[in-house]
């Protein structure tokens, strides 16, 4: 049983899921970030791989991208900083990025080094379906890795359905159509959930975009096995001079 | 009209295959989020385009509003002085002063058959937000227009045309804040917005059906060119057709037809900024390799980290750093031929069209002017050369050099 598999059979509901870009705030401080993370209450941890265009992306998390790219990350040093991880980081570790890099690293020689290290899955919002089928899958599954597809409000209903049988990990739900960061009305995104939840889908759902606080991840949890939380951790990081203790706050804010 | 659609094929030069490529470029690597607007585009573009009730509205358009046909101009003292037979399409003279009109009438006609209230556009020199606000104007359509903040220094008149034609100029203040950037605002408008909204790229880039829907759109400069030839020369077929690549919609209008003459040799023409190797450059297929950009494989400016390069180029619409997909294919599998000009020949350029000719182009249009000093011709050869855009819009960068040269 991976990693991600043994959470979700051991934890069902209120799944936190955290997001933050790699190389950010500082050069050196994925590995301080993973750490506090894990040891404040994170369930999973999303390593966003920085992109010079992010394109699903709100300002906040794009001038993360942008920050950690003038720190001087690329794909290269982010593997360094990971090797031997798993000394401490025993939680599940997702990377997400955008397909470009990936490609230029080679997309084989990426499963190999993320398989090696290893995390859990990855996570290529521009990546379809279709590329995926055709030729990447394969590749992903090779490694042992698990790929975690996206749907949104606006996915049809057999669209889901195929691609929570191409998802594995879990499956990506994005609560309303837009870049990260938006707020809309939660209302909306509550009926969202109750009807992907009547779908009797094979993969845990993760909610994604527009979780910020307590409240947000609450709903978003009635409805789904967890909730990501992108944006707010950043902002918070964004002031922090101390990331154990800015992260300690953050988190105790969502989960107490 | 319709062509049948093979699968599993690599795709033709004109038509790409069910995926979106063109040989090994194309595709629609876009987000979960921007599936169903990008499907229903897909499923319908045809369908629409070649509806017969389309055609007579997008032609009569063409004809009574943009003023097509354009001439195609034979340049005398220029052909004299290349020692050959150089013939200009005078896309230049279209409504609002480039080719980009002939995409934007279709796409704002076509998103009205999809039931879309609002219009977003991206643009780079101006030309296209100027076409797309127009065309919206004309429509009664709300218009939002992304331009790099760069862009919207060195383009003011378009900004302010843009703006007295109803639409709103949203500055793109990310990145090099150019055409890429402009671009990255635009899509996230469209995520943000995936009911009532249409995207209007404004050249052939962008994930499948774009690169193809707009080059059919903008075919209509190659098809003039074929009637005008026979008709001026009795053959319809030219030895050479020159034009300028951004993203390359005007030099994808103006090959289309020639695809498959074999005999016709396509040349595009990229900016080469300040010279190829001087980092300041936008020339794509010298300093491109292969990835993804704005949703589609194809030849991309990066790093070896796979980060996009922030290109440069004298001229706003070919500051970009990639090229359609069409383009990639076009020059890997050499059926066209990919020169390049730097910012000082192409206005030189400009300046040596307006004293032979009386025809002041656009910075981008000069760039295809100025790679004539890199060809050689025969003296009964037949050049057309894609005169994209007017240079109006360019004056102030002009001005600069009157002093200089
Ligand atoms: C006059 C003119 N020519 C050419 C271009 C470049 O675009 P494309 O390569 O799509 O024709 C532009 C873009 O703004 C333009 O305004």
């Amino acid at each position: 049983m991976n990693r991600l598999e043994e959470l979700f059979t051991r934890k069902k509901s209120n799944v936190l899921n955290v997001f933050c870009t790699a190389g950010f705030p500082q050069l050196n401080s994925t590995w301080e970030v993973m750490k506090a993370l894990q040891d404040n209450g994170a369930d999973i941890i999303e390593l966003g791989m920085p992109y010079s265009d992010p394109l699903a992306d709100g300002p906040v998390i794009q001038a993360s991208n942008t920050k950690a790219l003038q720190n001087g990350m690329t794909m290269q040093l982010l593997f360094e900083q990971l090797r031997d991880f798993r000394k401490e980081i025993y939680v599940p570790v997702i990377l997400m990025g955008n397909i470009n890099p990936v490609l230029q690293f080679g997309f084989e020689n990426f499963c190999k080094q993320a398989a090696s290290l290893p995390v859990d899955g990855i996570i290529l919002p521009d990546l379809p379906e279709y590329e995926f089928e055709n030729e990447y899958g394969a590749i992903i599954k090779r490694y042992g890795l698990d790929f975690i597809f996206l749907i949104t409000p606006e996915t049809s209903e057999e669209r889901i359905k195929k691609l929570d049988t191409l998802s594995t990990g879990f499956l990506y739900v994005v609560s309303s159509s837009s870049t990260t960061g938006n707020k809309k009305d939660f209302t909306e995104v509550e009926k969202y959930l109750q009807r992907l939840q009547n779908m009797q889908l094979k993969n845990s759902l993760i909610v994604g975009f527009g979780i910020k606080d307590k409240s947000t991840f609450q709903s978003a949890c009635k409805y789904a096995n967890g909730a990501v939380i992108g944006t707010a951790y950043i902002k918070a990081l964004e002031n922090a001079t101390d990331i154990q203790s800015a992260t300690k706050a953050f988190l105790s804010s969502i989960i107490n | 009209m319709v062509q049948t659609i093979i699968p599993n094929n690599k795709g033709t030069y004109k038509q790409p295959n069910i995926f979106g490529y063109y040989g090994n470029f194309g595709g629609a690597y876009i987000p979960e989020m921007l599936h169903r607007n990008v499907e229903e585009l897909r499923d319908n573009y045809l369908k629409i385009m070649y509806d017969e009730a389309f055609q007579k509205e997008f032609q009569n358009l063409l004809h009574d509003y943009a003023g097509r046909p354009t001439p195609l101009f034979f340049a005398e003292r220029l052909s004299n002085q290349f020692n050959t037979k150089i013939y200009l399409k005078r896309e230049d003279l279209n409504h609002t002063g480039a080719h980009k009109i002939n995409n934007a009438i279709g796409q704002v006609l076509l998103a009205l058959r999809l039931g879309k209230k609002r219009i977003i556009a991206e643009t780079g020199a101006g030309q296209h937000g100027v076409a797309t606000a127009t065309v919206c104007a004309l429509k009664g359509l709300e218009c939002i227009v992304y331009m790099g903040v760069k862009d919207m220094e060195r383009q003011q008149p378009n900004v302010a045309r843009m703006r007295m034609l109803g639409a709103e100029v949203r500055p793109a203040t990310s990145g090099s804040q150019t055409l890429k950037d402009a671009t990255n605002e635009a899509i996230r408008d469209w995520i943000n917005n995936p009911n009532d909204t249409h995207y209007v790229i404004g050249s052939v880039v962008g994930p499948h059906p774009y690169p193809d829907m707009v080059a059919r759109f903008q075919s209509v400069i190659s098809e003039e060119i074929k009637k005008q030839l026979k008709e001026k020369t009795g053959s319809e077929l030219p030895n050479y057709v020159m034009a300028c690549v951004g993203g390359g919609s005007n030099a994808a209008g103006a090959f289309y037809h020639f695809l498959d003459d074999l005999s016709v040799q396509l040349v595009a023409v990229e900016a080469a900024g300040c010279g190829i190797n001087s980092g300041m450059s936008a020339a794509t297929t010298q300093l491109g390799k292969p990835g993804v950009l704005h949703g589609s494989k194809s030849l991309v400016m990066q790093t070896a980290d796979g980060q996009v390069v922030e290109p440069h180029s004298i001229s706003a619409g070919l500051d970009y750093p990639g090229i359609g997909p069409l383009h990639a294919h076009l020059y890997e599998s050499g059926r066209a031929k990919f020169l390049s000009a730097t910012d000082k020949e192409a206005v030189e350029a400009a300046f040596n069209l307006t004293k032979m000719e009386g025809i002041i182009p656009a910075l981008e249009s000069s760039h295809a002017l100025a790679a004539l000093n890199q060809m050689r011709f025969k003296k009964d050869d037949v050049v057309v050369i894609c005169l994209s855009g007017r240079g109006d819009k360019d004056m102030s960068t002009y001005m600069k050099y009157m002093n200089e040269l």
